[in-house]
């Protein structure tokens, strides 16, 4: 089953950034690498999404999750004046908190081995995704209503934004 | 779509990885390593630094950051319909528009509120 092509080479490479990434999130002591450290593990999931042939995804995740969320963060910890000086990120609970998101961890991967088995594909991805997309957004047969509504959330965070920034 | 015309990123991405550890192995492999307390010390244009390098930042970086995850946002729902412009004609011309006045209606606010500009 375990084949050396591009393909499962490629995956295992990702596969190594997006967990790497993540232990190296929860393992770190340090704030700011947490926060390089899930840039790391983004792009790995970036990869992933190029590798499942959704490329639209793979570009979204890495201009906004890798390109903006990250700087957020770490923004968020450069702005707070608590979590700048904090170099000890354990605590007591961080061997309960290791069981239970293992368990977690297994329980998913054991369903999803259940529920489809050889983990083939069931459809071929459309060549044209992207062009359905936009007609998704876009016709009121698609999801016309969710995307004006999206407006209104943008537009709700970005007045919010600025109400919390500006007078503090 | 073929996983072959990703090829170039990834060269390009082992590149970049290799590069990087080269820079910031090769001068600890290569060169003499003999630190002082002077050494260690952060160049600051030879003054003495004064106060630590790490410090809060103004909330006005916080303020960019989320603007820019929210235009971002916007892009990534006008694209898709960017390439379908002529498909849909004026029917996705007037739902784009709406959702571009909301948003526009954001923008205006922001800009009357200074939130763009940086003194």
């Amino acid at each position: 089953m375990l084949t050396f092509s591009p393909v499962s080479v490629s995956f295992f490479i990702m596969a190594l950034f997006t967990i790497g990434g993540g232990l190296g999130v929860v393992t770190t002591r340090n704030l700011v690498h947490a926060a390089l450290f899930l840039v790391l593990s983004l792009f790995g999931i970036a990869g992933l999404y190029v590798l499942l042939e959704a490329p639209y995804l793979a570009v979204i995740q890495v201009l906004v999750y890798v390109g903006a969320i990250s700087i957020l963060i770490t923004i968020t910890v450069m702005v707070t004046r608590r979590l700048m000086g904090i170099e000890e990120t354990y605590n007591r609970q961080w061997p309960i908190a290791a069981i239970i998101s293992g368990l977690l961890g297994a329980g998913l991967i054991a369903l999803v081995v259940a529920q489809f088995g050889a983990l083939t594909p069931v459809a071929d991805v459309p060549v044209d995704n992207i062009e359905q997309l936009g007609r998704a957004f876009v016709t009121h047969q698609g999801f016309l209503l969710p995307f004006e509504v999206a407006s209104v959330l943008l537009l709700a965070a970005m007045i919010g934004s600025i109400v919390i920034s500006r007078d503090v | 779509m073929l996983i072959e015309q990703y090829l170039p990123i990834a060269i390009l991405l082992a590149i970049a990885i290799v590069l990087s550890l080269i820079v910031v192995f090769i001068s600890r492999i290569m060169g003499p390593f003999r630190p002082t307390a002077k050494k260690l010390s952060p160049y600051e244009s030879g003054m003495t630094p004064m106060g630590p390098a790490v410090r809060r930042f103004p909330v006005k970086f916080y303020l960019v950051a989320v603007l820019f995850i929210l235009f971002d946002v916007e892009v990534i729902f006008l694209l898709p319909y960017s390439i379908l412009v002529q498909d849909l004609g004026v029917y996705g011309l007037i739902t784009v528009s709406i959702f571009l006045t909301v948003l526009t209606i954001g923008f205006i606010y922001e800009w009357k509120k200074g939130a763009l500009e940086w003194e």
